[in-house]
């Protein structure tokens, strides 16, 4: 029996649009990787890991902004990750089957995908206001709220995973419930507890919008967490919207080595995950 | 036997679980703070806006959210051109988004070489690893500069003459505005809602397509009779959670926006969003009026986007559920 001319027309034309779609979201992804990529091995220099952020009109490097995101990258996964497996653990274990699990389980998924500006907002009311100044611990801070809800929802995943054999062997051996959760699911959720961590730490490392009001900038080098902090995504921000030439060159070195950072991060951790699925 | 091993557990057991119990207690107390804060920072982040805002609301009432001066000189604040701005742009972005998103998703789990799908839905996914600020970067430097050389002349020639969707479409073809803006958010929000669609798309039962196979239906009337019905409060939810990301999004609507705070039907020409203004001008408020006109806008995106995605939330919990029974 043959199909009718106009029902097979309509199946070869979603079908090609399904194609086309794939394609037009992969040309996307080319573009932008291609772009940034030209453009930023054009700029990259060793002066960049050597000179601080400089002048207008003057040449430089990103030394400081280096620094200064991976201190309040460090200080949001020091706050935000053992409150996140905290939080997850009692979502998974300690508070299963609760009206709270059930509440926090879903706010966490509205706090991660809620605006980062807000947060940024946020932590300026709460912090820079009150101590009256900008800071790099402000910075931290509102960076660690971003990384929290992902690692809540990693952790509390992971260790849902783990087989109800291994709770009930661990309750069987006489252990309370606390040593169970840390010696045995724990550990078998570990692999997955900190892929969620390390992809959260892709998330935070490119995020801006938090850090405008929180951390502020600095154009020299600074160590002191309590006084405004330079990093790399407001540093991009400004020099990219501003008139200068040689700004623009070191935002897109800037641009290059984020997106370096973030993709092969995701990518080595998805490469990660999934070897050890298949042990 | 009975007797001794009454007195056993009541010898020994009590010691183990007397120590375990405390420790228990404070594991468990500790989980539940941590949970608590989880809560407390959502709460924070609503209390924290709308006390920073309240300046601005009492000042301005209604005309806060319906007034379109927005005159830093004169401090009048009126937020109609913003909200105007973010939700234009978010409806733009959905329209590209929704469709290519699942044609993604039916090209992923029916077309698509078997070996070719992990690769290709990691790519797509990589899409929502890349920071918002270099979306907005490569959005400034190539792609606004595209609009203007390619696209925006040819839509002022052949959709801006024509009569009631002219207007949308003319206006000067400089590359800045809510269109470029639109799509680069659109790009942004496909692999939010292209991830959602492939899962459920995978998980309608076999059964049910092969019934309609056995039927004699072609492969898009499986998809468009069997899988978008049967996936239907899913893929809404998935467009809500999109339309959450779009609404809320900063870095990359900053650069092509073009920040200014005139109202125009044209969707080529520069506008505003609630998110843009802030990040553009929160560092410059001076005045206490200022500042808490920006944190009242805060306050809006958060009440909208908290609206949005707990609808997405609500919509994907009950395909889930429906999803489990099923399986």
């Amino acid at each position: 029996m043959a199909i009718p001319v106009r029902r097979r027309v309509a199946d070869v034309a979603a079908f090609a649009f399904a194609t086309a779609a794939t394609i037009f979201g992969l040309i996307w992804l080319t573009w932008i990787l291609w772009t940034t990529l030209r453009e930023g091995a054009a700029a990259l220099t060793p002066t960049l890991f050597r000179e601080m952020t400089p002048p207008p009109g003057a040449s430089g490097g990103l030394l400081n902004a280096f620094y200064g995101s991976a201190v309040m990258i460090a200080l949001g996964v020091v706050i935000g990750a053992p409150v996140g497996v905290a939080a997850g653990t009692y979502l998974a274990e300690h508070g299963r089957y609760t009206r709270l699990a059930a509440v926090v389980s879903f706010m966490n998924d509205i706090l991660l995908s809620a605006p980062s500006i807000v947060i940024g907002l946020f932590v300026y009311e709460l912090v820079v206001r009150t101590a009256g100044h900008f800071s790099g611990y402000a910075g931290g801070l509102a960076l660690a709220m971003i990384l929290l809800p992902i690692v809540v929802r990693t952790t509390e995943e992971s260790l849902r995973l783990v087989p109800d054999q291994m709770r009930e062997a661990g309750f069987a051996l006489g252990l309370p419930r606390w040593r169970v959760t840390r010696q045995i699911l724990y550990k078998a959720a570990l692999s997955a507890i900190l892929t969620g961590i390390l992809l959260g730490v892709a998330r935070i490392a490119g995020e801006t919008a938090p850090l405008l009001f929180t951390a502020l900038n600095n154009q020299f080098w600074s160590s002191d967490l309590n006084g405004p902090l330079a990093n790399v995504p407001v540093v991009i921000f400004q020099y990219a919207m501003s008139p200068y030439d040689e700004w623009h060159v070191l935002a897109w070195a800037g641009a290059f080595i984020l997106t370096a950072f973030v993709l092969l991060l995701n990518i080595s951790v998805r490469l990660l995950a999934r070897k050890g699925k298949d042990r | 036997m009975n007797a001794t091993a009454a007195t056993f557990t009541e010898d020994s057991a009590p010691s183990v679980k007397k120590s375990g119990a405390g420790a228990d207690r404070a594991f468990h107390l500790t989980t539940a703070a941590a949970a608590w804060l989880v809560l407390l920072i959502l709460g924070g982040v609503a209390v924290s806006m709308a006390w920073g805002g309240r300046l601005a609301f009492q000042t301005f009432g209604w005309h806060f959210v319906t007034g379109k001066d927005w005159d830093v000189g004169a401090e009048k604040f009126g937020a109609f051109v913003p909200i105007y701005g973010t939700l234009m742009t978010s409806a733009i972005a959905l329209v590209i988004a929704v469709p290519v998103s699942i044609g993604i998703a039916l090209f992923l789990t029916d077309i698509a070489p078997r070996w070719s799908r992990g690769p290709i839905s990691v790519a797509i996914e990589l899409l929502a690893a890349i920071p918002s600020i270099i979306y907005g970067m490569w959005g400034l430097f190539v792609f606004a500069p595209f609009m203007a050389k390619h696209v925006e002349p040819w839509l002022n020639n052949h959709l801006g003459t024509k009569p009631f969707i002219g207007p949308l479409f003319s206006g000067p073809p400089i590359g800045i505005g809510m269109l470029t803006a639109g799509i680069v958010l659109g790009i942004m929000v496909i692999p939010f809602i292209a991830s959602v669609a492939r899962e459920v798309f995978s998980a309608v039962p076999p059964p049910l397509r092969e019934s309609a196979v056995a039927l004699g239906s072609t492969r898009w009337e499986i998809l468009s009779r069997v899988t978008l019905p049967y996936t239907r409060s899913a893929i809404i939810g998935a467009v809500f959670l999109g339309l959450g990301r779009a609404l809320g999004e900063t870095m990359a609507v900053t650069f092509v926006l073009g920040n200014a705070h005139d109202i125009s039907l044209s969707l080529l020409m520069p506008s505003n969003s609630i998110a843009a203004a802030i990040a553009n001008e929160f560092t410059e408020a001076d005045t206490e009026l200022y500042r808490s006109s920006l944190i009242a806008l805060g306050f809006l995106l958060f009440v909208v986007t908290f609206i949005v995605l707990t609808i997405a939330k609500l919509l994907l919990l009950r395909i889930n559920r429906q999803l489990g029974r099923t399986h």
